[in-house]
C-alpha cells in the first residue's frame, strides 16, 4: 500500500467529511438554517479539518521516522555470522579484523561507513537489483532482504490502517457533535489561525535547520581539524588518504587562500558593480527622461533574471578569452581561469541588484531637499553629489553590503570561470578559488559522508553563512533606520 | 539645463561683478563641464549594462541558434536479420541494438566501395553519427516489418561533419586544427554532390534527453524535471507563503516574537543559495534518507529558497489593499478571517501572483543547491515520478557547457536559449498580471 494511496484516502475522507458535516447540520437545523451557529459551510469543514489535519500529522511523522526505524530493525535481524560472511568479502583487511574483533566482544560491531554500505546492499537486493551486489555475499543478506521487504509492506500496510482509523475517527467523532449550538466557525478559525501561526513559523524552523545542520556537521569537522587551523592556515588541499600508504594525501585545511580568492573576486565585481550601479540608478533617477527610463529599465530586469549559470557560461565561452587575449596582445601571460574574468562577470550579474536597490534609497529621499538646492542656483549634478547622495548615504552604503554579500554567496558564476587551485594570491590575473567553489568540488562526486574532506564542507559553509548574515542584518539595520528617517 | 544656460551665456563679457565677471564666467564653464560630465558617466554606465546583455545576447545567438539544425546524410540500408537478430527470435524484443550500428556502418562501406583497410574504414565510420544505429532502431521499432528490406534512411552525421556544414569549424582550417581530416571531407564532398546531404530541424533536441552524443542529446528530461520539480516549489511555497504572510500582516501582535520573525525572513532572503543545497543535503538527504537526485528533494529545497521571497510579496500585496476594505466587511459583521478570505485576499491576489511568479523565475534559473543534492546526475529518460533520478534545465546547461566537444558548445547556447525564453515568458506574464489587475487605491 503506498504512500500516495494513503495520502489520496485521507483526502477522499477529509472531502466525505466535510459534505457529510455540511449535510448533517442543515438535516439537524431542520429546514431553518438561521438557527445555526454558523454558515453550514463551517459544519463541513470543521468535520473535514478533523478528518484530515491529525491523520495528515501522522503520516508526516512516519515518513520521516519510517527510514531510520526500518533500517535498525532490519541490521538487527541479521545474525553476526552473516555479517561476517559479508565483512570477509566486502571490508579491506584492516576493517575486517576490527570487525571480527568485535563481533566477538558482541559489541555494535559496524562502524557508520560499513553500515551504510550494507544497507546500500540490502537495499539493492531488496529492490531486485541483485546485479549491484557482490554475488558472493547475496546468500548471507538475501533473508535481509527478504526482511526488509516484508517491513516495509508491513509498515505501509500499518499506515495506511492507522491512517484511515484515526480519520474516519475524527470524522465519526465530530460528526456526532453537530448541532445548532455548536460553534463551528469559531473553532475552524481558530484551527485555521493556529495553522497560519505554523507556516509564519517554517522561515524561523528553515534558519535554525541551516545552523544547527552547519553546525553540527562542523563541530565534526572540527573534532578532526582544529579550529585555528582552518581559520588561519595558509594551505588549502583537501586531500585526505583513503589507504595510509597512499602518496600525496596530506589533507591541509587552512582556508586562508579561500578567503581570499572569495574576497578578491568579490572586489573586482564591486570595482564594477558598484560604479556602474549608481551612476545607472542615479542617471535614471535624475536625468532620464521617461521614454528612456522606460527602455532601460526592462534591460535590467533581464539582466537582473538571467541565471547565474548563464553568466557562467558566459565568462567562460566569451569573457575569460576575450581578456586571455587581451593580454597576450601586451605581453602579459593571463590564466584562462583568472579572478578578472569571473569578477568582471559576477559584477555585471550584480549591476542591476545595485541599480535597483539604490534606486528605492534615492527615490526615498525627498523633493523639498532637492527643489531646496536647485533654488540655491546649484546645478544638478551639484545637487546630486552634495545633498541627495549625503542624505540617502546610509541606504547606499546598505545596498552596497547587500551587494557584497551577494558576490561572496554566488556559486555557479565561480565555479564555471575561477580555478580549483587553492593560490594565495591578490593578483587578478592568476587563477584563485572560492569558498562556494570548493563546496561544490567537494560535494559534487561520490564521497565518505565521514572524512574531513567532506566534513570541511559544512565549515566553509558556516563561515558563508555568518559572514553574509552579518553583512546582511548590518545593511538592512542601516536601511531600516534610514528610511523611518524620512518617512 | 539647456534653458538655464543660455541667458547666462548671452550676459555681457566685460562685467567687473562678482556674478557675471570674467573669474564668474570661468566658474560657470566649470560647473557646467562639471555637470555634462556626470552626465555622460550616467549615460556610460547604462549604456554598459545595456552592451552587457547584447553581447551576452549575441554570443548566445551566434552560438545557439544553429544546434537548431542537424545535418543528416542518406543512407540505404540493408536491414539484413541475421546481423540484427543472431538468434533469430523475429520479434523486436531479441534484436541486438549493438548491430543496428554495424548496418549503418555496412550501408557506408557499400557507398564507398574503394575503402579498405582497417583505418581508412574507420575513417568513413567517422562520417556518420556513432548513435546512428539508434536513430535506426527508433525506425524499426515503428515498423518491424522492415527487417530484410533494404532501407532508404536521413541519418545524423557525425558531429564534427554536423559543425563544418553549419559554419561551426571551417573547411579551409589546416588539417591539424580540424576533427575531421581531408580524406574525410572529400567524400563528404562527394556526398554532398550526389545531394545525400541535407539540413533538418533538430527534433531530438526537443524529444530525448541527456546523452554523451551532441547528436543524441536533448532537453527533454530537463525539461521535465524542471516542471515537476517546479510544481513541488509551488506546492510547497505558495500556501505557506500566503498564509504567513497573511498571519504576520493582518493577525501578528506586534511584539519580541513576530519580530524576530520578521528579521529572520528578510535575513533568509539574503542567505546565499548554496547554503540552503547544504541544508538540502544534511536534513533531506541525510537525515530523513530520502532519494538523491529527486525531484521532490529538489523541490523542497527550491521552496524553502523561494519563500521569503513569496512572504515579502505577498505582504506587500495585502499591505496595498486600504484598511477601508476590512472595516467594511468587520463593520457588515464578518469575522477577521473571513473578512480576509473573503475581501482582502481576493483583492490582493494579482500581488501575491506576480511576486509567485518571478519567486518562480528565480528558482528554475537556481543551480547551485540543486548541484548539491546530486540533480547533477547523467540521466537519459525523461523522469516519471517524483521520486526519479532527475536533471533540470540550468543543470543541464551546467553539465554541457563542461563537456569538451564542439557540438556540446552549440547545444549549451541552444539551451540557454530556451531557459531564457521559459524564463521571459514567466516575467511577461507577471507584468501583465501586473498591469492588468493592479488596481490603485
Amino acid at each position: 500500500m503506498s504512500a500516495t494511496f494513503t495520502v489520496g484516502l485521507l483526502l477522499l475522507l477529509s472531502a466525505v467529511g466535510f459534505w457529510m458535516g455540511r449535510t448533517r447540520a442543515v438535516t439537524v437545523a431542520g429546514g431553518r438554517i438561521a438557527t445555526l451557529h454558523s454558515v453550514p459551510n463551517y459544519y463541513g469543514s470543521f468535520v473535514a479539518l478533523w478528518a484530515g489535519l491529525p491523520a495528515l500529522v501522522l503520516v508526516l511523522c512516519w515518513m520521516a521516522l519510517r527510514g531510520p526505524v526500518i533500517d535498525w530493525l532490519v541490521l538487527d535481524g541479521l545474525t553476526p555470522e552473516q555479517v561476517e560472511i559479508w565483512a570477509r568479502v566486502m571490508l579491506p583487511p584492516n576493517d575486517l579484523s576490527a570487525l571480527l574483533a568485535n563481533i566477538a566482544e558482541e559489541t555494535d560491531a559496524l562502524t557508520e561507513t560499513h553500515r551504510q554500505l550494507l544497507l546500500i546492499n540490502i537495499n539493492n537486493l531488496a529492490a531486485g537489483q541483485a546485479q549491484y551486489v557482490n554475488a558472493a555475499v547475496v546468500g548471507a543478506i538475501q533473508p535481509a532482504a527478504d526482511h526488509l521487504n516484508s517491513l516495509r509492506n508491513l509498515a505501509n500496510w500499518t499506515l495506511f490502517a492507522a491512517v484511515a482509523a484515526l480519520s474516519a475517527g475524527g470524522l465519526a467523532f465530530t460528526w456526532s457533535r453537530i448541532n445548532p449550538s455548536l460553534r463551528a466557525r469559531n473553532n475552524v478559525e481558530r484551527i485555521v489561525t493556529w495553522l497560519l501561526i505554523l507556516c509564519s513559523t517554517i522561515a524561523v524552523f528553515t534558519t535554525v535547520g541551516i545552523v544547527l545542520s552547519l553546525l553540527f556537521e562542523s563541530i565534526r569537522f572540527f573534532t578532526k581539524v582544529p579550529v585555528t587551523e582552518f581559520l588561519f592556515g595558509l594551505h588549502w588541499s583537501p586531500q585526505t588518504a583513503i589507504r595510509a600508504d597512499q602518496v600525496g594525501s596530506s589533507g591541509a585545511f587552512g582556508a586562508i587562500p579561500l578567503f581570499t580568492g572569495t574576497l578578491l573576486i568579490a572586489t573586482i565585481a564591486m570595482i564594477v558593480a558598484a560604479p556602474v550601479g549608481l551612476m545607472s540608478a542615479i542617471y535614471l533617477s535624475e536625468y532620464a527622461p521617461k521614454k528612456v527610463r522606460g527602455l532601460v529599465k526592462p534591460v535590467l530586469e533581464i539582466l537582473a533574471g538571467v541565471p547565474t549559470v548563464v553568466y557562467g557560461f558566459f565568462a567562460i565561452l566569451t569573457v575569460a578569452p576575450f581578456i586571455r587575449d587581451m593580454g597576450a596582445a601586451v605581453g602579459l601571460s593571463i590564466s584562462s581561469q583568472s579572478a578578472l574574468a569571473a569578477g568582471i562577470v559576477m559584477g555585471v550579474m550584480i549591476v542591476p541588484f545595485v541599480s535597483s536597490l539604490a534606486d528605492d534609497v534615492i527615490n526615498a529621499v525627498p523633493q523639498s531637499l532637492r527643489d531646496g538646492s536647485l533654488g540655491l542656483g546649484a546645478t544638478r549634478s551639484e545637487t546630486i553629489k552634495q545633498v541627495v547622495l549625503p542624505a540617502a548615504l546610509p541606504g547606499i552604503v546598505g545596498a552596497m553590503l547587500l551587494a557584497v554579500s551577494r558576490a561572496i554567496g554566488e556559486t555557479m558564476i565561480v565555479v564555471m570561470a575561477a580555478g580549483l587551485q587553492a593560490n594565495l594570491t591578490l593578483n587578478p590575473l592568476e587563477s584563485v578559488t572560492t569558498v562556494t567553489v570548493q563546496i561544490k568540488s567537494i560535494l559534487v562526486g561520490d564521497q565518505e559522508f565521514d572524512s574531513a574532506k567532506t566534513l570541511s564542507v559544512f565549515a566553509l559553509g558556516l563561515v558563508l553563512f555568518l559572514v553574509t548574515l552579518v553583512l546582511n542584518v548590518v545593511a538592512l539595520r542601516i536601511v531600516q533606520k534610514y528610511r523611518e528617517k524620512y518617512d | 539645463m539647456t534653458e538655464i544656460a543660455e541667458p547666462m551665456q548671452a550676459a555681457a563679457p566685460m562685467s567687473t561683478s562678482r556674478h557675471t565677471g570674467e573669474a564668474a564666467m570661468k566658474r560657470l564653464r566649470q560647473r557646467y563641464a562639471a555637470e555634462r560630465r556626470f552626465k555622460i558617466y550616467g549615460i556610460l554606465a547604462i549604456t554598459f549594462a545595456c552592451a552587457m546583455l547584447a553581447i551576452l545576447m549575441f554570443t548566445l545567438l551566434k552560438g545557439g541558434v544553429s544546434a537548431f539544425w542537424q545535418t543528416e546524410m542518406r543512407l540505404e540500408i540493408l536491414i539484413d536479420p541475421a546481423t540484427i537478430d543472431p538468434q533469430g527470435t523475429g520479434t523486436p524484443a531479441g534484436w541486438d541494438r549493438g548491430a543496428f550500428q554495424t548496418l549503418v556502418n555496412d550501408a557506408l562501406y557499400r557507398d564507398f566501395p574503394e575503402v579498405s583497410g582497417r583505418l581508412e574504414k574507420r575513417d568513413l565510420r567517422g562520417l556518420v553519427s556513432p548513435v546512428a544505429g539508434v536513430f535506426l532502431g527508433k525506425v524499426l521499432d515503428k515498423n518491424p516489418a522492415l527487417v530484410g528490406q533494404t532501407v532508404e534512411l536521413w541519418l545524423p552525421t557525425s558531429d564534427g561533419i554536423n559543425q563544418i556544414v553549419k559554419g561551426g569549424i571551417d573547411r579551409d582550417l589546416p588539417e591539424a586544427q580540424r576533427p575531421i581530416n581531408d580524406q574525410q571531407l572529400a567524400w563528404f564532398s562527394q556526398l554532398e554532390q550526389r545531394g545525400d546531404v541535407r539540413t533538418t530541424f533538430n527534433s531530438t533536441f526537443f524529444t530525448s534527453s541527456d546523452s554523451n552524443y551532441p547528436e543524441l542529446a536533448g532537453l527533454l528530461g530537463a525539461a521535465v524535471g524542471t516542471l515537476l520539480t517546479m510544481l513541488v516549489t509551488v506546492a510547497i511555497s505558495l500556501p505557506i507563503g500566503v498564509a504567513a504572510a497573511v498571519y504576520l500582516e493582518e493577525f501578528a501582535p506586534k511584539n519580541k516574537l513576530t519580530d524576530l520573525i520578521e528579521v529572520n525572513i528578510n535575513n533568509l532572503a539574503a542567505v546565499p543559495s548554496i547554503v540552503f543545497g547544504l541544508l538540502g543535503l544534511a536534513v533531506f538527504l541525510n537525515f530523513f534518507g530520502m532519494p538523491r537526485s529527486a525531484p521532490l528533494v529538489g523541490g523542497l529545497v527550491l521552496g524553502l529558497l523561494v519563500l521569503p521571497t513569496i512572504i515579502i510579496a505577498s505582504r506587500a500585496a495585502l499591505k496595498a489593499v486600504p484598511p477601508s476594505i476590512r472595516e467594511a466587511a468587520l463593520g457588515m459583521g464578518a469575522s477577521r478571517l473571513q473578512a480576509i478570505t473573503h475581501h482582502v485576499l481576493p483583492l490582493a491576489m494579482p500581488g501575491i501572483m506576480t511576486g509567485t511568479i518571478i519567486g518562480m523565475a528565480h528558482a528554475v534559473g537556481e543551480t547551485a543547491p540543486l548541484l548539491m543534492i546530486g540533480m547533477n546526475a547523467f540521466v537519459t529518460q525523461p523522469p516519471t515520478g517524483l521520486l526519479d533520478s532527475s536533471s533540470v534545465l540550468p543543470v543541464q546547461i551546467f553539465i554541457w557547457a563542461d563537456k569538451p566537444e564542439r557540438g556540446f558548445v552549440e547545444l549549451t547556447s541552444a539551451a540557454i536559449l530556451v531557459l531564457l525564453a521559459f524564463l521571459i515568458t514567466m516575467n511577461g506574464a507577471a507584468i501583465w498580471l501586473r498591469k492588468k489587475f493592479e488596481r490603485r487605491w
